[in-house]
């Protein structure tokens, strides 16, 4: 078949087009913008250079941030993805179950971000909150306002319970695509349980996986709702992420400058890392070719 | 090397089966004897598979029981009845080499690494997959994947018995003919029980010593090819056997006549009937002689495949095929006579036994 050239077809991306330029290029060129210059209102603005950069780079309060982020989301990671293949694993195949499970599994993912803070804030509180007075009446003096180890466990369980399910949905995904003929042949091969798990779910699964990882990755590395519902940050910095610092900056004090360059620093950071999720996940895959 | 006896086997998927028509499997009660090669020989849906993966413990039968040299294994897991079996479709673990895939069941079983060493590379041999024993199994064809797959079947010693369902359907037609050559030349070095499913009838007739037919969940006849071409206990094995299968058309009876139409056909003996109700009289292709004497039929096309004339006709408003060697003439007002001896009348579709047996004497 003979190619045909023609610029007509740009327009039939145009609309694309615009709609990327006017949600994604344009606000990021704005924030560039802000990075590099100083403002006191009125519109003046002058020219700051790196500054900004620099000043985010070289504090302490940043550096934090980053590390409060990293570690919740290696958390978030280490307990969302096997515990998510775990109940992939043990959900029903065939039958009745299969549309309980998957609506149950499906329920807390419909739940907005911010009611999910007001569940879990209200849940954990120690005066009227269920699970707040429960701990408390078996001798736990749990308190997520004061307490910051509390706090950390709050969110992390509250992720959790948020978003595992998106993993068990992805690895369900996968496990239901393989044939019975598999398990079958496992069977008459005298395969232990492991060994099925390792030779025939495990590389079934492990492209969603991958996606699993990576949204997981992201989401949480992103996380604002939730801790800024429940524990606004608190107590002290200890639930402060990058995210609700980046807020605390840009509203709260109004240092657009500097709240645009970390802006731009944090983007730079998730894109990295996600690439390097990436490219670690798709080249295993490649070895085993 | 087991002797497998069947009792009175019945299986359906579903819990709530009623009907005779709800089950996949109707009745099989049927014994296989020890390193005996079957093929079992049927259309598509009539429990083969079935019936294969009950004797392996993959399936427990909704009613039966399953000897294992008059040993219940019943409820026996397949681990414990210890059975090769190879799949209709191939199975072969992506992320494993081919040398681990055929080594899988062997490790699985403690086997000791110099064992596995030798029987798998004995499989690599015999399956021609030697050069390619390092590699991945992901990228493999679909005909390469189908002999890991036939390999691990074959590669445990002392089984129990090796079933085979559908084992070569995607291998090319000569590779196909080595590897069912291979088959037959382990069967009689190891003597392990044999259980073949295919379509195809040669294939059927060339691997097993006894081929077993199976039609709507149902074993209709076992016999050995010859038996079941000169006397098809059933009209299916009847026109499956065979190419073209058997005539079959309605007939009625009277003492030692036979009435198709308004033509009277003289028998070997009075079938014994006991008031069946649907009879029917068949006859093979190849027992029907062509000529100028006996009942006029309406030749409407003939088929030259070589060494011999297909001839389709109407035979009293009947189809009929005849089978005439290639330098048979074809007369002008032709008319066709049945050869007393072939002839099946079949009751219910069940062949009348004693018909027949002025000929078996
Ligand atoms: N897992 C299953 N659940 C429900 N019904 C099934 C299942 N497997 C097979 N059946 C039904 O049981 C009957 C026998 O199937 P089976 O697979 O044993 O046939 P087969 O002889 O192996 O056919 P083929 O030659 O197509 O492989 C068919 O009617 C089929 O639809
Ligand atoms: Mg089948």
């Amino acid at each position: 078949m003979e190619k045909t050239w023609n610029n007509k077809a740009w327009f039939l991306v145009l609309p694309v087009l615009l709609l990327v330029a006017f949600s994604a290029v344009i606000p990021l060129m704005t924030v560039v913008n802000y990075s590099v210059q100083d403002t006191f209102g009125n519109n003046q603005f002058f020219w700051a250079g790196t500054d900004w950069f620099v000043e985010i780079l070289t504090s302490p309060r940043f550096w934090d941030a980053l590390w409060r982020n990293l570690i919740f989301s290696a958390v978030i990671l280490a307990i969302e993805v096997p515990l998510g293949i775990l109940i992939a694993l043990n959900m029903p195949k065939h039958g009745l179950g299969v549309p309980v499970c998957l609506v149950l599994m499906a329920l807390p993912l419909l739940i907005p971000w911010n009611v999910v803070g007001t569940i879990w804030q209200v849940f954990g509180r120690v005066d009227i909150g269920l699970l707040g007075y429960f701990l408390n009446s078996l001798g736990i003096s749990y308190n997520y306002t004061q307490n910051p180890t509390h706090a950390w466990a709050t969110v992390i369980v509250m992720d959790v319970w948020h978003w595992t399910s998106l993993v068990v949905l992805l690895c369900y995904a996968g496990l239901v695509s393989i044939p019975d003929a598999y398990y079958q042949a496992a069977r008459i091969d005298g395969a232990s349980r492991w060994s099925v798990f390792r030779y025939i779910q495990l590389p079934k699964m492990k492209r969603v996986l991958l996606i699993a990882v990576l949204l997981r990755f992201m989401d949480s590395f992103m996380i604002y709702t939730e801790p800024f519902v429940v524990t606004g940050g608190g107590p002290g910095n200890s639930t402060t992420f990058l995210s609700i610092d980046l807020v605390k900056m840009a509203i709260g004090q109004f240092d657009l400058g500097p709240a645009a360059a970390m802006s731009i620093i944090y983007f730079l950071i998730i894109l990295l890392l996600s690439w390097v999720f990436y490219t670690v996940m798709t080249q295993s895959d490649a070895e085993q070719k | 090397m087991a002797r497998i006896t069947l009792e009175h086997i019945r299986h359906a998927y579903s819990e709530k089966a009623k009907a005779a028509g709800d089950y996949a499997l109707k009745e099989v009660h049927h014994e296989w004897e020890d390193g005996g090669a079957y093929a079992l020989l049927g259309p598509s849906g009539c429990g083969k598979t079935t019936l294969l993966n009950i004797i392996s413990g993959l399936l427990t039968p909704s009613d039966g029981r399953i000897l294992f040299d008059g040993k219940d294994v019943t409820q026996l897991s397949t681990e414990e009845r210890n059975i090769a079996q190879v799949f209709q479709f191939p199975v072969v673990y992506d992320t494993m080499t081919v040398f681990d895939n055929l080594a899988f069941p062997l490790r699985n079983r403690k086997v000791p690494e110099a064992e596995v060493e030798k029987r798998v590379n004995e499989i690599l041999e015999m399956t021609d997959l030697a050069g390619m024993a390092k590699r991945r199994a992901q990228r493999l064809t679909a005909d390469q994947k189908q002999k890991i797959s036939l390999g691990r079947g074959l590669v445990r010693a002392n089984v129990n018995a090796i079933l085979f369902d559908e084992p070569l359907t995607v291998i090319d037609p000569h590779m196909k003919w080595v590897l069912r050559s291979q088959l037959k030349r382990l069967h009689r070095q190891s003597r392990f029980t044999m259980v073949y499913v295919t379509h195809d009838q040669t294939e059927a007739l060339t691997f097993a010593d006894k081929v077993v037919v199976m039609h709507d969940g149902q074993i209709v006849q076992i016999g050995t090819p010859a038996e079941l071409f000169e006397r098809p206990s059933h009209t299916f094995v009847g026109y499956f056997i065979g190419s073209p299968g058997m005539n079959i058309m309605p007939a009625a009876i009277d003492g030692a006549t036979a009435r198709v139409g308004d033509q009277s056909i003289v028998l070997s003996v009075a079938p014994a009937l006991k008031g069946q109700g649907r009879i029917e009289l068949g006859i093979r292709p190849e027992f029907i002689k062509l000529g100028r004497e006996g009942m006029p039929v309406t030749i409407n096309k003939v088929e030259d495949i070589g060494r011999q004339k297909i001839v389709r006709a109407s035979f009293c408003g009947q189809p009929i095929s005849i089978v005439l060697s290639e330098d048979d003439e074809i007369p002008a007002d032709p008319k066709v006579a049945f050869e007393k001896q072939a002839i099946g009348i079949f009751a219910d579709s069940w062949r009348v036994k004693n018909e027949t047996a002025g000929r078996e004497a």
